[in-house]
């Protein structure tokens, strides 16, 4: 194929160029630009080098809620993504109840995040709220104000339904892709039920599992609204995430320079466990 | 391996079938001798599938029975009935190598690995496998995975029937041709039963010993490759079968007499027993010829076909294709044409007269 040269088509591409700039290129180098200085205010800066990222790298405070944005994201990721199939497996193929499923389903996806952070506030409270009132009837010593496990238990417990419904509907339609005639053809194989979802469903659902479980991560990885909203960060620093950290590091402290550093830190270590997902999940399809 | 009889047997989608076009398969009897090779060959939407899968047991019948030897199947899950399956699109195991896909089926059974391996090693030889077994089955052409789904109803030793339902319906047409001898070649060889469910005549011709011809929900006619040609018990089959299919043509019948263009035919069967049904002359282009005397005719148009020319004539308000051998003179327009009288039929309301008498 030979390929046309046409230098007026970089006029078409200019607008996009503009916008991407304006939007992701200009505010991601402003980024970059703090974390290689100092300022004292007034506005004044000073070249600072690479110390923002090695002071970063070596601090305490950031291992620590690195750690516990890992924990978070890990722990979601490992009851969502199992459940959204059990649940997707579990699903009507046909008939009027799909849509009732589906619908459900969807629900939780279309509250506003920090709506959903306010209603389960509200929820667990341990004396008005549904949830704790119940548990603590129950004989529960449930506090997630106070105590940090009941404080991780509500944050999961939130996350993963609001979020469950994604791999559901992402697995779902995985599924109802696959032709009846593998569903018979395994019956005349006389294939078990297990078999069935080893040899038939799960590869049917790689590709879309493949996307759950990478927006899945991106987006737990970077969530702020939820937590902000349930527990603002506490008990003490139980449930700060990465997020609310650099929030506190960035508006709180108004330290830019080390707020910068960690922010390409972090988008780094998104990056790198994106990658490491991707490679992984599709490594077998060039074979 | 088993004798297949199905027995008084209907269907129906509909959970309260009223009319008859409610009824997908209508009034069936049908034996299936032991080790045969059959060919369920009609239209799209005839009924063809649905009765595979009644006799593969992913559908239970809505009225009658299957016996399989003398056991009543009917109720019976596909997996419990020991029959295999081949379907219109492959079907295999992606994740799995070709000799996993060919081992499934045994090792679902519960068979010892080192009865699987000579299995396996057995039917990927007889189907040309044994190249690729290692080779994932994902990435294998469309023939290949074909012969991979054969392959796994070949493997267990407990099949009572092979059935293939349009299996050849993705494959490139040059390798059509060899897949269909490559299953002959394998019919011989494991002496199964195998019921080839096809809308495509030359399929169906070559491959069968018995051809079961089916319309609407009907069997019409049970017989050889020779004797759907010969003697098509419906003119359904006639037309259905045969390229171009068999002339159809009303008649009038005076005296036991076909009267056909105003002219007496003389016919193979006689029309007794009519009583004013609507009555046809069906005869096969290959027995119309040209003629001196007969019926008037004019050449409309002649294809050529390679090795001879469909000519199409208008005789009586009707057409009449002649089949010409290469070569041979065609007269222009106006001239006569003749029925071979051993090889010209009558029907009543499309059924072949007599048809106990001839068969």
């Amino acid at each position: 194929m030979n390929k046309t040269v046409n230098h007026k088509a970089w006029f078409f591409v200019l607008p996009v160029l503009a916008l991407v700039a304006f939007n992701a290129i200009v505010p991601l180098m402003t980024v970059v630009n703090y974390s290689v200085q100092e300022s004292f205010g007034n506005n004044v800066f000073f070249w600072s080098g690479l110390t923002w990222f090695e002071e970063m790298l070596r601090s305490p405070r950031f291992h620590a809620s690195l750690g516990r944005q890992l924990t978070f994201t890990f722990t979601i990721l490992a009851i969502e993504i199992p459940l959204g199939v059990i649940i997707a497996l579990a699903m009507p193929k046909k008939g009027i109840w799909v849509s009732v499923c589906l619908v459900l389903m969807a629900m939780p996806l279309l509250i506003p995040w920090n709506v959903v952070g306010a209603m389960w506030n509200i929820f667990a409270l341990p004396e008005i709220g549904l949830l704790g009132k119940t548990l603590n009837s129950m004989g529960f010593d449930y506090n997630y104000t106070r105590q940090p496990g009941d404080a991780w238990f509500t944050l999961i417990l939130m996350d993963v339904w609001h979020w469950t419904s994604l791999v559901v509907l992402l697995s779902y339609a995985g599924l109802v892709s696959i032709p009846d005639a593998y569903y018979q053809a395994a019956k005349i194989d006389g294939a078990s039920s297990w078999a069935i979802f080893r040899y038939i469903q799960l590869p049917k659902m790689k590709r879309v599992l493949t996307i759950a479980v990478l927006l899945r991560f991106m987006d737990s990885f970077n969530i702020y609204t939820e937590p902000s909203v349930l527990t603002g960060g506490g008990p003490g620093n139980s449930t700060t995430l990465l997020s609310l950290d650099l929030v506190k590091i960035a508006l709180g402290q108004f330290d830019l320079g080390p707020a910068a550093a960690m922010s390409l830190i972090y988008f780094l270590v998104i990056l790198l466990f994106s990658w490491i997902f991707y490679t992984l999940m599709t490594r077998n399809e060039e074979q | 391996m088993a004798r297949i009889t199905l027995s008084d047997l209907k269907h129906s989608y509909m959970p309260n079938p009223t009319n008859d076009a409610d009824w997908a398969l209508k009034q069936l009897d049908v034996e299936w001798d032991d080790g045969g090779a059959y060919a369920l060959l009609g239209p799209s939407g005839c009924g063809k599938t649905t009765l595979l899968n009644i006799i593969s047991g992913l559908l239970i019948p809505s009225h009658g029975r299957v016996l399989f030897d003398d056991s009543d199947v009917t109720a019976l899950a596909p997996e419990e009935r020991k029959i295999a399956q081949v379907f219109q699109f492959p079907v295999v195991y992606d994740t799995m190598t070709v000799y996993d896909n060919l081992a499934f089926p045994l090792r679902n059974r519960g068979v010892t690995e080192d009865l699987v391996d000579v299995r396996v090693r057995e039917v990927a030889e007889m189907t040309d496998l044994t190249a690729m077994l290692k080779n994932r089955a994902s990435g294998l052409t469309a023939d290949g995975k074909q012969k991979i789904s054969l392959g796994r109803g070949l493997v267990r030793t407990d099949v009572n029937a092979i059935l293939f339902d349009e299996p050849l319906t993705v494959i490139d047409p040059h390798l059509k041709f060899q897949l269909r001898l490559k299953l002959k070649e394998l019919h011989h060889r494991v002496n199964n039963t195998m019921i080839y469910v096809t809308h495509d005549q030359t399929e169906a011709l070559t491959f069968a010993d018995k051809v079961v011809v089916m319309n609407v929900g009907e069997v019409v006619q049970i017989g050889t490759p020779e004797e759907l040609f010969e003697v098509p018990h419906h003119t359904f089959v006639g037309h259905f079968i045969g390229s171009p299919g068999m002339n159809v043509l009303p008649c009038d019948i005076d005296n036991g007499a076909a009267h056909f263009a105003g002219q007496r035919v003389e016919t193979a069967n006689d029309a007794d027993g009519v009583n004013g049904r609507k009555t046809e002359i069906g005869v096969r282009p290959e027995y119309v010829t040209f003629s001196d005397q007969g019926l008037d005719a004019q050449v409309i148009r002649v294809s050529d076909t390679g090795r001879f020319n469909v000519v199409e004539t208008q005789c009586g308000g009707n057409r009449v294709n002649l089949l010409v051998g290469e070569g041979a003179e065609i007269p222009s327009e106006t001239t006569k044409i003749a029925f071979n009288p051993e090889r010209t039929r009558i029907y009543a309301d499309g059924w072949l007269m007599g048809r106990e008498a001839s068969s």
